[in-house]
């Protein structure tokens, strides 16, 4: 029924509520309104002032029409009117307007502040709780400005009353959370500590979460406030239900105030003098004690608010972490709690269970409910149940109990709402790798992860697992075999197509002598999942292909095929063509030594700090992975290079950094190791005649198959060299070279099959230029370059003589430096 | 305290008070996301509920959800008794409060609940200091309306009176 005789009912407004409630449709809904809007913006328009009654009436109805979810532009004024009337009703509406709709019209700002001044000094108390109020819930930092140094002197004065003292208390609060800079506790700071022994509950109510929030940011300055709250709070726990007459909660005296003091007391450390101490452990186990005796009534209400309170305790006894007799009766009383029929406290026990079993107190109590534990995951109807459930399982991880977890938590996994998925997949790699013993066991588990929830699992995970793979011989046969079965299940994770073309492209020379795990069915294998893969998982893909062709010669005629087909070297794709072609070609002609070399074991990680912990923390917040995690991640393994397979072959070495400066004033070409092919022709032949002039294109493409080799050069050399292509040389531009510059070393080597292609691309590689026309013999190769060391800059020229019939070729190499002629020749006879 | 809700089973929202700075459409936003998420849930789950970095406490009163998000280390159980002490002093001030009142009266509804509740902190936990508060502010405007009706009575006796009695 509703009461509109209470106090001052506005009718208009009633009636305007009654028809919005009786439209039909939202069309007509926002018909009435607009003409209600139509309306008062006239009324307020008019030429007549509007009395009070009528002011309060419109602006209230605007409120409604506003809270309903519709804008309103206008009535702050006329709200803002209402503030200057000493009429109680009027004042309040118009406060609530201004504290509902927010305005930022400096303005009004101003007459708002004036008006609350005014309030403020009335000395009327109803009318500074008003005010008070109005700046608790806008908060905004003119208001701030504007009262932060009034307020403190209202809560502390002797003559202000009851209520507007806890008022002020939390006003404070508010301007201090949301401008803290310019609410200034320094003189104050003592007298609203007192304010802990006041004698009104309500004050102490209120200012004491003013003190907590002050005291977390200056701890020192409000240490006073921690004996005067532990006797108050013995005082209220040894109370009887009579005591405290309208602060007894349905026979539980005073719990909010008993939980906000048992919170304050969790800013500070345990206290120092011993008889505060003693009274605080006293009153902890009191409320322990409390818990086991019988209720006093059946509601609900009081068994959560004594609840309330046991829980707040435990928080504290928690946050000392220096008690083992009260944590070891916390960790029993919980778990009591986790087979209570409310929900609400099972829930609220498994919580808090997690914060204790990292306490080395209360760890081994704990771990001995892991059967219940584990029966809530299972059983649990509801979601956030079982979610508390799980992580109270990986909290109370440690060795002895790793392995049955981790397999309820798979388990779960399976049938896991989908929202928590990849938390949980993130916990289960984390613990498998923190307590493995045994690999062989780790790898499995991350396998059925993927399995499992392979959409959920990130990419740190299967990183890690590859990674560890990689620096741990004893595991890589297992780790080979087990993805080769889990590749042959029929509908198969893309993820596990990732982590099997892998490892198998590293390690499946560990089962190939096995007739079912032979090369073949390995590559026939991987290459039925090819086409239901995405870009990146391809891409992954060929590099093992090229792999396979290193580790097993007879399946290069059969991968070369697949490699020359349209639709690799045609993909429209650029990654991936490019590396169907350049591994094609890569596999005709490089040597077995070269190919071996480029494409050696994977060499160990370097240790780092594993990313699934800062993914997980990242995940949840900052409270979620401990201190202790964390560090022990720092401790633990490395971290995979996150990059893709072709920088990852030739991480181990360093890379040509480009040049910078152009010293000699010739013109820079791109730098050896350059950025992406241009993006015009999808179609390239890199080792085309056509090719050859276009230096720019051809030598990055070129520079990245022999990126490798280049490096090579550099890590035999053990100096960083920049190597410059020079183009258009003239032949006044060789002014490094004069005749008295020593001849290069002559060398014979024995011709090997040499293609001009390949040849080209060598001296390419080296970022020399190739110089046409130069050498009447067309069959010779003449270039120049100037080769950029630490030291200084050596311009050098290079003539290469093949002699088909003799099957050898001469190599004349000239530089400013002696002793370059000779290392550029000893290094490229290598090659040749 | 960061918000409370008051909506109905419909998703109508009947009181929104927010204890932290958020623009319109946030507010909106937000309202949206935790009113499908509440109403999602099944009678016999627990009262509580993560969302984001906060917790959503939340009961229903016959036709309404009550429904408030804090902070992630506070106390569970007392913000549901916090809940139940803002129902009680509804239910004594309308006198077996319904969500019409709360309709017909949302401006009373804000005044209970921040004579109850600053700035996202409970400031008086007595039932009786609370309501004895909104009964003196009521009281204001009765006694200045009673004053007023005298005073009318006053003039049309002196004025209009005796030309009655002729």
């Amino acid at each position: 029924m509703p009461a509109v005789s209470k106090g001052d009912g506005m009718r208009g407004l009633a009636v305007f509520i009654s028809d919005i409630r009786n439209c039909k449709s939202k069309e007509a809904e926002i018909k009435r309104i607009n003409k209600e809007l139509a309306n008062i913006r006239s009324k307020f328009k008019g030429d007549k002032a509007l009395d009070g009654y009528s002011k309060k009436k419109y602006v209230c109805k605007l409120l409604f029409i506003f809270l309903l979810g519709h804008d309103i532009d206008f009535g702050h004024m006329e709200a803002v009117n209402l503030l200057s009337s000493n009429k109680y009703t009027e004042k309040q509406i118009g406060y609530l307007f201004i504290s509902v709709l927010v305005n930022s019209n400096s303005e009004l700002i101003r007459l708002i502040n004036n008006a609350i001044k005014n309030d403020l000094s009335s000395r009327n108390p109803t009318f500074m709780c008003l005010a008070l109020h109005c700046i608790a819930n806008v908060g905004s930092r003119e208001m701030a400005e504007a009262f932060a140094g009034e307020i403190p002197r209202i809560l502390v004065a002797g003559d202000t009353m009851d209520s507007v003292k806890q008022s002020a208390a939390l006003c404070l609060l508010r301007l201090y959370k949301t401008s803290p800079d310019l609410v200034l506790m320094g003189e104050w700071t003592s007298r609203v500590v007192h304010l802990l022994n006041d004698q009104h509950m309500g004050v102490v109510t209120a200012a004491i979460s003013l003190i907590t929030c002050l005291s977390q940011k200056n701890p020192d300055e409000f240490k006073t406030c921690v004996s005067l709250a532990v006797s108050r709070l013995s005082r209220i726990v040894s109370s009887a239900s009579t005591d405290l007459q309208d602060y007894t909660y349905y026979f539980v005296p005073a719990p909010w105030l008993s939980c906000k003091l048992l919170r304050l007391l969790q800013c500070y450390p345990p206290p120092e003098d011993g008889a505060v101490k003693g009274r605080l452990v006293e009153c902890l186990e009191t409320i322990l004690n409390k818990a086991q005796e019988p209720p006093k009534s059946k509601k609900v209400q009081h068994s959560n608010a004594k609840n309330a309170i046991l829980f707040e305790a435990i928080s504290l006894i928690i946050h000392y972490d220096s008690e083992p007799n009260l944590l070891v009766r916390a960790c029993n009383q919980l778990g009591q709690f986790l087979q209570h029929r409310e929900t609400n406290l099972r829930y609220l026990a498994l919580e808090s269970m997690c914060t204790l079993a990292s306490s080395e107190f209360s760890h081994e109590a704990v771990k001995t409910h892991i059967e219940t534990v584990i029966n809530a995951l299972k059983t649990e109807r509801d979601v956030s149940v079982r979610q508390r459930a799980a992580d109270l399982l990986y909290a109370m991880c440690d060795r002895s109990n790793a392995k049955q977890i981790v397999a309820e938590m798979l388990s779960y996994l399976e049938t896991a709402d989908y929202s928590i998925r990849e938390e949980m997949v993130l916990k289960v790699a984390i613990l498998a790798e923190k307590y493995a013993v045994d690999y062989s066991w780790y790898v499995d588990t991350i396998l059925n992860l993927i399995r499992i929830a392979g959409d959920y699992v990130s990419e740190e995970v299967w990183y890690r697992v590859i990674q560890i793979v990689i620096n741990r011989d004893d595991v890589q046969g297992y780790a080979a075999k087990t993805v080769f079965e889990a590749l042959q299940a029929p509908a198969c994770h893309e993820n596990m197509v990732k982590v099997g073309g892998y490892i198998l492209g590293e390690f499946g020379n560990l089962i190939a002598g096995d007739p079912r795990s032979s090369p073949l069915v390995q590559f026939n294998l991987l290459h039925s999942k090819f086409h239901l893969c995405s870009v990146p998982t391809r891409a992954l893909l060929l590099s093992a292909y090229i792999k396979f062709i290193n580790l097993f010669p007879e399946t290069k005629s059969t991968i070369q095929e697949v490699l020359r087909s349209d639709s690799q070297i045609r993909n429209s794709d650029v990654e991936l063509q490019q590396r169907a072609v350049e591994y094609l070609k890569l596999s005709s002609i490089a040597s077995t030594d070269v190919l071996a070399t480029v494409l050696e074991e994977m060499p160990p990680f370097p240790e780092r700090e594993s990313s699934i912990l800062a993914k997980l923390k990242k995940k949840k917040g900052p409270g979620a992975v401990s201190v202790n995690e964390l560090e022990e991640g720092k401790r633990e393994g490395g971290e995979l290079n996150g990059g893709g397979e072709r920088g990852g072959d030739s991480s181990a070495i360093a890379s040509t950094p480009s040049p910078s400066a152009d010293l000699l004033g010739l013109r820079t070409g791109p730098p050896v190791t350059a950025a992406a092919p241009s993006t015009g022709s999808l179609l390239v032949d890199v080792f085309s005649e056509a090719g050859v002039n276009d230096d720019g294109f051809l030598s990055t493409q070129v520079s990245k198959i022999y990126n490798t080799v280049l490096v090579v050069f550099g890590y035999f050399n053990k100096k960083i060299l920049h190597i410059v292509p020079l183009n258009d040389l003239s032949e006044r531009e060789l002014v490094t070279i004069n005749e008295q510059t020593p001849q290069g070393v002559f060398v014979m080597a024995p011709f090997l099959k040499m293609f001009r292609a390949l040849t080209c691309t060598i001296l390419l590689g080296l970022g020399m230029a190739l110089l046409e026309n130069v050498d009447p013999n067309p069959e010779n190769f003449v270039c120049a370059g100037v080769i950029q060391t630490k030291a200084q800059q050596v311009g050098s020229l290079l003539r290469l003589e093949p002699n088909a019939q003799a099957q050898m070729y001469r190599l004349t190499v000239r530089s400013s430096k002696d002793t370059v002629s000779k290392r550029l020749c000893e290094l490229l006879a290598e090659q040749f | 305290m960061q918000f409370m809700l008051l909506f109905s089973r419909q998703g109508k929202l009947r009181l929104q008070k927010w204890y932290v700075p958020l623009s319109d459409t946030q507010k909106k936003k937000i309202s949206r996301e935790v009113i499908q998420m509440v109403l999602a849930r099944k009678p016999k789950m627990c009262s509580f509920l993560e969302w984001r970095d906060q917790k959503i406490v939340y009961k229903r009163y016959a036709s309404l959800y009550f429904c408030c998000a804090v902070e992630d280390q506070e106390n569970e159980l007392i913000t549901l008794e916090i809940i139940h002490r803002y129902v009680e002093l509804l239910d004594k001030y309308f006198g077996s409060v319904c969500e019409l009142d709360i309709i017909f009266n949302f401006e009373k509804a804000y005044y209970i609940l921040d004579e109850f509740i600053l700035g996202g902190e409970a400031q008086e936990t007595s039932k009786k200091i609370v309501l004895k508060a909104i009964e003196q502010a009521d009281m204001l405007q009765e006694v200045r309306n009673t004053h007023i009706a005298c005073l009318f009575v006053l003039v049309y006796e002196v004025t209009i009176g005796p030309f009655l009695s002729c």
